[in-house]
Parts: C-alpha cells; structure tokens; sequence
C-alpha cells in the first residue's frame, strides 16, 4: 500500500476530487498549510511597514492506496492540479505499512 | 507589586480620600464662575438642548467602548487582542471614576478672580461632584443660554476617558497591565486635566471682562473639541511611553501584521460615528453652528480618506483599506479643533492636508526614527492635532468661509496656535517622562517577560485567548 501526499494550490481542490473520483478513490484527508518552493512569496503593507510574506497557502491531501492504483493515482492529480505557473505543487509517494478501519476493526486492502 | 509598594500606594489612595473629604468640609472658597444664576441674565435651559447634549455624550462614548477597542485591536497580533480592548475598556472605566472624584473639579472648577494657580489647573470646590444639583447650570457659548450642568460633566467625563485611551496603542503588546493603569491615572491627573483646564476653562460670555479663565484660553487659543486637549496630548504621550518602553519584540525584524482589518474598519466607522457627538456636541447647544460643526466632521476626513488612499496608490502601489480608514481618522482628528470654525471648503483643505501629512508621518518619519509607536497614536493624533492645531487659524478667516470669533486676524491667531502646541506638547513630553519612570519603579519594570511576549498578553496577562476556534 502507498500512501500519496500531494501539496497542490487551493483552487485546484474541486478539480483534484473530481479526477480521484473517477478512479474510484473515495476518500482523502485535506489540510491546510503553507509553504513555498520555486515560488517566491508576496509583499504586504500595513501603514509604514512592507512585510515579505515568504510562505503562500496550499493545500495538502493525503490519499491511502493500493500499489497498483498508485501510479494512475498520481497521473490523475497532476493533470488535474495543474495550472501550468510555478507553484502548482509536488507529490510524494511513501510506503504504507498498515491500514485500519476503526469502526469495524477490518485491516489491509479491505480497509484502504 | 511587593506587598510594601502595594500598602504605599493604598496609603496614598486614602490619603488623597481623606483630604477630598475634608475640602467638601470646607465653605466654598469662590463662587463657581461658569454658574451665575441669580445673576441680571435670566437663564434659559433648552430641552433640545440638553437633549442634544445628552446624545452627544452617549456617541462618544461609543467611540471608545468600543469604537476604539476594535479599531486598535484589530491592528495588533491575536495573541494580544483582548491586553488591547482590556487596556482601553478598564482605562475607560478607571478614567470615568476618577474623573467624578476629582477630575470634573480640577479641570473646570476655580474662583472666578484670578490669581494663584488657577490659570492652570482647578480647585477642589467640586470634588465627588458635591455642590452639584439637578439645578445647576453652566452657560454655552451663547450668552444667556445654559445647559444643566450634570451635562456638561458627563460630556466632559467622555472626553477625559478617551484620551488616555488613545495612548494605548502606542504602548501595545508588551506593557504590564497595572503598569498601564497606573501610568494613565497619573498622566490623565497632572497633563489632561491641566491642559484640559488651560484651554477649556471660563467663566462664560455673561461673566465679566477680567474674570479668571484658562492660560491657553486666555491668550485666545481656538480648540473647539480638543486638538491640543485631546489629540496632541494623548499623541506626543503615545511617542514618549513608547521610545521609554521599547519596542516589541520583532520589530523590524519580522511580520507583525493586524490580525484583524475587519475589526478596525468597524472601529474606524463607529470613531467617525461617534464623532459627530464629540465635535458637533462640543457647541454645547444645538443650533446653526452644531450644524457647522457636524458638516465638516463629514467632509474633512472624508477628504482626507481619499487624499491617503489616492497618495498610497501613487507611491507604494496600492490604495489599501487600512490607509483609508487611517486617513478618516486623522482628517477627524485635524478637523476637531476646527469644527466650529472652519468653512466647508477650508474643512475639505484641511483634512486633505492632514491625510497627507499622517501619511508621510507615519511611513516615512516613523522608519526614519524607529520608534515602535505600534499603532500610530503620534503620526495620526499627534501629527493630525498640530496640523489640525495651526490649521485652525487659516480655515476660520471669513474669506476663506470660516466662523471666526471677535478680534480674530489670521497672523496673530497663527502665533497663539503655535504658543498652545508647544505648551501642550513640551507638558505632556514632561509629564509623560515623569509617570513612566514613578511606573516603573512601583512595578519593578513596565514590559512584560520575554516569554509572556511570545505567548502573547492575552494568556499571559489575562489568562484567555480571544479566539478559541
């Protein structure tokens, strides 16, 4: 099993669940963060003072998977996170040692 | 506060009780001047009048509860919003009690010869309020009409409790709450009172030629609702606590944003609001000149929002919500010693002015300085006021559509309003110094911990978090 983190901009969210949904993937965990990479931050200013605000809002979802969906998984978030600017984001893969339904106990594939 | 300093200032505390007490013993020494009611002129006490009056105490005292809380406090970090709203609601009702004990007596009571100290701050003939009645009555400016003189008072309580206030925001997110307390009873008793009292203080236009009046009102001083009383003190007091103080934590060296423009807009709406009650009402009647007085309230910071936000967009690129509403406000505060005399067009100019020069105040000259005046009280009301201040003489020539009044001439006027900014702002330095040092020797330091900074004021000056979400 894998477990795939994407961090992608807050807009593309809806997009991202649509093409996960195709592929039969019913659920993720959604959170929001900030950071940066290649794209540099923005200046405010308040009154007298400019502020380099260096870390930009962007979400994270992370996804449980089965190794064979993997690979289709990650296609499908970066076509449609994309919006072809810097700042779109990055996706990781790491591998999944267990997996648990709470409410009935079931673990492994049947739970994912 | 070691449990010794906290049985001193105890003992002072009822030792100043004690005296009080005593005085109202006493016979009155002098007749109050501004209450002469057996006198030739038979006094006339309008309702609406009073009504008027009556209105214009509860706008202002909108604009500090919680006009002002929201305004400041939507400025500073959230760790440290509810320090900002408890600093000036407990200021508010500090100065409100205060101002009932011995406030009202020491800035508008004194004998009406004058002599002595009385030029500068009042007597005790009026401590607690004592020989007041429902029937007493203090003279407007329009010879034979009176308003009932509890009127007067809490009109005047309103004022005194928001400029300490003010000066809140200078101080922001890092003075010990006592510390606060404590600075502001002693800056509102021995620099508003006595410049209240110097600019304020008469006998009333029935009161003969000769009878005692305030220093600055005597050398002919125009400040209809408190530039210098108000804004220039509580702003060069802002600068001063501020530079003594400190500067926060971070400054200048990381992102201190406000957490909160929505709250500042709204204070900002309920300031202006509100002072309609504090310059319209400061005519202590209702009539023409009210009119007058309202009118520019609306268009010199509506003039000086736009001039702000339009010079914003021109050279920093933007024209943001802060600057506008920083710009109303300091068009409110230019316009306020001009309210009653200055023209439409000459309120206009004046605010547009004073939008512009807060501006400069407070991106250009406060960087220049490195003053941590956290939320500007000197670049808006101080800088506003002296603007405002000397703006005054200009805009109330009658060529320019002002309400002068009799003997005016544009140069020596100018001259007096330089004399009454200087005073005022070489008092209040003075005095400002003086309470910070006594203030931190009664607390063994003003600022708070390093640690308590961090976390912020709210846990650790008032065991809360404002936002619990």
């Amino acid at each position: 099993m894998k477990l795939v983190i994407a961090i992608i901009k807050p807009s593309r969210l809806e997009e991202v669940r649509q093409a996960l949904n195709s592929l039969d993937v019913h659920g993720m965990t959604v959170t929001e963060v900030k950071g940066y990479g290649r794209q540099k931050g923005h200046s405010e200013i308040y009154r007298g003072t400019e502020y380099a605000v260096h870390f930009l809002p962007k979400l994270k979802i992370e996804i449980a998977v089965d190794d064979s969906q993997s690979d289709a998984i990650v296609s499908a978030i970066r076509e449609s996170a994309q919006t072809g600017r810097i700042g779109d984001g990055k996706i990781f893969v790491l591998d999944l040692l267990a997996v648990t339904r709470i409410r009935t106990g079931e673990t492994g594939a049947s739970a994912l | 506060m070691t449990n010794l300093k906290l049985s001193k200032l105890a003992g002072t505390v009822a030792g100043l009780t004690a005296i009080g007490t005593l005085a109202l013993a006493l016979p009155a020494l002098a007749q109050e001047a501004a209450a002469p009611i057996a006198e030739a002129v038979a006094p006339t006490v309008d309702k609406g009048d009073t009504t008027w009056m009556l209105i214009s105490t509860v706008l202002v005292i909108a604009m500090t509860v919680p006009g002002l809380a929201l305004f400041y406090g939507g400025l500073v970090r959230a760790k440290n919003m509810l320090s900002v709203l408890m600093q000036v609601f407990a200021g508010f009702c500090m100065i409100a009690l205060l101002w009932v004990i011995y406030g009202y007596s020491l800035a508008f009571a004194g004998p009406a010869t004058p002599g002595g100290l009385s030029a500068f701050i009042g007597d005790f003939s009026k401590l607690f309020l004592g020989p007041i009645t429902t029937d007493s009555l203090v003279e407007t400016f329009t010879a034979g009409v009176f308003i009932p003189e509890l009127t007067f008072v809490i009109f005047q309580l309103t004022f005194a409790a928001i400029t300490p206030a003010l000066i809140v925001g200078a101080i922001a997110e890092r003075m010990k709450f006592g510390a606060v307390m404590v600075f502001l009873a002693i800056w509102f008793t021995f620099s508003y009172l006595p410049i209240a009292h110097m600019v304020w203080w008469w006998g009333g236009p029935s009161a003969p030629a000769g009878t005692a009046a305030g220093y600055l009102f005597g050398l002919g001083a125009y400040d209809f609702a408190g530039g210098t009383v108000v804004h220039i003190n509580a702003g060069v007091a802002g600068l001063v606590a501020a530079i003594l103080l400190g500067p926060r934590k971070g400054f200048l060296k990381e992102p201190i944003p406000p957490h909160s423009l929505v709250m500042t807009f709204i204070g900002a709406c309920m300031l202006w609001v509100g002072w309609f009650g504090f310059n319209a009402g400061s005519n202590l009647e209702a009539n023409g000149l009210t009119a007058v007085a309202l009118l520019n309230t609306i268009t010199a910071p509506a003039a000086a929002a736009l001039a702000w936000a339009v010079a914003e967009k021109f050279t920093r690129g933007h024209a943001s919500l802060l600057g506008a509403a920083s710009g109303a406000v300091a068009g409110l505060v230019a316009i306020t010693p001009a309210a009653g005399y200055a023209g439409t067009m000459g309120a206009i100019a004046l605010g547009a002015v004073a939008g512009l020069v807060c501006l400069w105040a407070v991106v250009t000259l406060k960087p220049m300085f490195k003053y941590d005046d956290a939320l500007d009280v000197f670049g808006v009301h101080g800088v506003g006021g002296i603007v405002g201040a000397i703006g005054t003489a200009i805009v109330a020539a009658p060529e320019l559509g002002g309400h002068p009044l009799a003997g005016y001439a544009m140069g020596s006027q100018l001259w007096i309003q330089i004399q009454a900014v200087v005073i005022a702002v070489v008092w209040s330095a003075v005095v400002a110094t003086i309470a910070m040092f006594i203030v931190k020797a009664l607390f063994g330091g003003v600022r708070v911990s390093e640690s308590a900074e961090s976390d912020g004021l709210d846990i650790s000056s008032h065991g809360e978090h404002a936002y619990n979400d």
